[in-house]
């Protein structure tokens, strides 16, 4: 190769290098047809399975926002509206009232309303919540499970790899549409596939 | 009492499983549910805005750096890229994260992999096919975030630059095995930029991306040529693009002007002949290395396949299996959160440990082809450093140049093709050139380095 005399036209290192470029150029194509007939074709996002959760509160502390993007959620139609509420109070509390001292939830995210006799409703305030799964704990120990961790997406950036999914110990992770990006308990499901198919955005 | 009871057994027994322990409020008051907000994440049509923003600014790149060979222009491109690809979309996907995805793709079938995915692994690789590294110079976010904090860069020796370009190789290695079994997206965990541009990051990634940007300062894009995976892929193409960047866009008069102009240190000096072995010599050592070359990548496939067992317990698969087993050898007394969450599963050890075979086997397979391609390509590169080419001027180093475009001003042809001197200046500068008066000398538009 080295010293050889150029000749006019194509020498040998051209040949070569094109060639090469050649079968470069259809070998990154080639994969890229295969991969496109089995994409997707839609964006994938992350989300918990909340029936192989199990509350271990690492999402609070592995996602790379400063505030995790994981919140607990509330399936409205499965809850008992209880006044003695397992993912409200601590068991074992000293006094049965609602200091702050004597509930599960570390920041107060977790809202008490009383309904009606003897029915109270339990809302999250997601601004308060940090996703560590104390309250779905309780819940779904001595409750109906009717609170449960999710990935909002409003929030979470979608990290190509997700340093709470990594980290889940129960495998709980699952990557989904993201036309359907949440895995819900309840009727708050089915209502949900409803809102989705009118076109509704949340 | 009872409660304190509940919970002991909750705990022994392992988690619940949901029931509806409490039957449904029957609502006397005209009370309503309230809905469960769902917001949805950001909506398809920006995934197919993206690409389009990639294909316009590779376009954009590669007309900046061939037809109009203006550092300036493919500099603000760069910046753009920086706000767009970095800022706004917070550096994911990227086109070196996709690599990984890709592998992960080829070998499970079960992901379905996302079209802006494929977008940037093909377009970046076809583009640089065609125009060289473009892709580097001007639309890559972690390139422009290198790219802005070069202050005083070093002269590294072809050797150090050489063996140095090892790294990047075994972590493309590395990076495809684990996304291809599964296991993890390594270059994603240890992107050192990423944590800037999402404004959130674990400390040790903070302080990983300061000392590259430290380092950065003084060494011109590190990551670039020293970490990057795809840019091994990039160096490749580039090597065999259909045209490449020239530093001069008329004819090279080995005046030197161009000899300190590249921070990347990817100009060749031209070869006097007088220096350079003799044939037989260069003959005898392209024997030697091409004799070693199946002993080395052999050997290096070989230790590669030996560390099976380290790179496969890398996988959470592995992992676990290896805590069931010591729990049930009565090696450990408490149990973790993973083996209690398995526990409860229902699924049973000798289907785990057999998961846990399968995955080391292909990580055995793996580990041949790991360390075979690390051995080919480090035969390779001593070859590129022992065999000398002859060289009658001034030429890019094809792999390694990024097309930013900082030499073209340094050339007085090119000084001349812009008007900014006349002919009997050219002539003068070649002469001050040749005559070593100052090596390279400085562009006579530029005032810093990046502008």
């Amino acid at each position: 190769m080295a010293g050889k005399p150029e000749r006019a036209g194509i020498n040998r290192r051209g040949f070569l290098k094109s060639s090469l470029n050649t079968l470069s150029g259809l070998l990154i194509g080639g994969i890229g047809g295969l991969l496109f007939s089995r994409s997707s074709k839609k964006e994938m996002v992350w989300q918990i399975d909340p029936e192989i959760c199990i509350q271990c509160e690492r999402c609070a502390a592995n996602c790379v926002l400063a505030h995790s993007a994981v919140k607990c959620v509330h399936s409205f139609s499965m809850c008992g509206y209880c006044d003695l509420c397992s993912g409200y109070l601590e068991p074992g509390a000293r006094s049965r009232d609602t200091g702050a001292e004597n509930q599960l939830c570390p920041t107060g995210a977790l809202k008490r309303t009383f309904v009606e006799n003897p029915y109270f409703e339990y809302t999250i305030d997601e601004k308060l919540c940090i996703g560590c799964g104390k309250c779905v704990k309780g819940c779904a120990a001595f409750g109906n499970g009717s609170l449960y961790l999710q990935v909002r997406h409003d929030r979470c950036l979608n990290c190509n790899e997700c340093s709470i999914a990594r980290s889940c110990p129960s495998q709980a992770w699952k990557r989904v549409p993201a036309d359907r990006p949440y895995i819900l308990r309840g009727d708050e499901s089915a209502s949900f596939e409803r809102r989705m198919k009118r076109g509704d955005r949340g | 009492m009872l409660i304190f009871f509940s919970l002991l057994l909750a705990a022994v027994l392992g988690y619940a499983q949901i029931q509806e322990r409490f039957p449904k409020p029957d609502f006397q008051t005209d009370y309503t549910r309230p809905d469960l907000s769902t917001p949805l994440p950001r909506a398809q049509v920006w995934e197919y805005v993206d690409i389009a923003v990639l294909i316009a600014a590779l376009v954009l790149a590669s007309y900046f750096a061939h037809r109009l060979r203006s550092r300036r222009k493919i500099f603000w491109l760069m910046v753009f890229s920086l706000v767009y690809f970095g800022f706004i979309r917070q550096g994911c996907v990227c086109a070196v994260g996709a690599v990984q995805n890709v592998a992960y793709a080829l070998f499970n079938t079960g992901y379905a992999i996302p079209l802006s995915v494929i977008a940037f692994f093909v377009l970046p690789l076809v583009f640089t096919l065609f125009y060289g590294r473009t892709f580097c110079a001007a639309v890559c976010p972690l390139g422009a975030a290198q790219d802005a904090v070069i202050l005083k860069p070093v002269r590294l020796s072809s050797t150090t630059a050489g063996l140095l370009g090892m790294l990047p190789v075994i972590y493309l290695g590395l990076a495809v095995l684990f996304a291809a079994t599964g296991t993890g997206f390594i270059i994603c965990r240890y992107d050192p930029f990423i944590g800037f541009f999402r404004f959130g990051a674990g400390f040790a990634m903070v302080l990983f991306g300061a000392a590259v940007l430290l380092l950065g300062t003084v060494v011109a894009r590190p990551y670039c040529r020293f970490l990057c995976p795809l840019g091994v892929l990039l160096d490749w193409m580039s090597l065999l693009s259909k045209k490449h960047v020239k530093i001069t866009p008329d004819t090279c008069s080995n005046c030197r002007l161009c000899e300190e102009s590249c921070p990347f240190g990817a100009i060749h000096k031209p070869n006097p002949s007088a220096q350079s072995p003799d044939k037989q010599t260069e003959l005898r050592r392209l024997a030697v290395l091409l004799v070693l070359l199946p002993v080395i990548m052999f050997g290096a496939g070989w230790a590669g396949s030996r560390l099976y067992v380290p790179l496969a317990r890398q996988h959470p698969t592995v992992a676990l299996s290896e805590e069931i087993l010591l729990e049930n050898g009565g090696k450990r007394a408490v149990m973790t959160d993973a083996t209690r969450a398995f526990r409860a599963s229902g699924k049973t050890a000798d289907e785990l440990f057999e998961e846990a075979g399968r995955i080391q086997q292909r990580f055995r397979t793996g580990g041949w082809l790991l360390g075979g391609f690390i051995g080919i390509v480090f035969v390779f590169k001593l070859i590129g450093l022992t065999i000398l080419r002859r060289r009658p001027e001034y030429e890019i180093d094809a792999g390694a140049c990024f097309s930013c475009g900082r030499c073209f001003s340094f050339c007085p042809y090119e000084q001349l093709r812009l008007g900014t001197i006349t002919q009997e200046e050219l002539e003068e500068m070649e002469r001050q050139g040749k005559n070593g008066s100052g090596a390279g000398g400085t562009s006579p538009m530029e005032n810093n380095q990046n502008g």
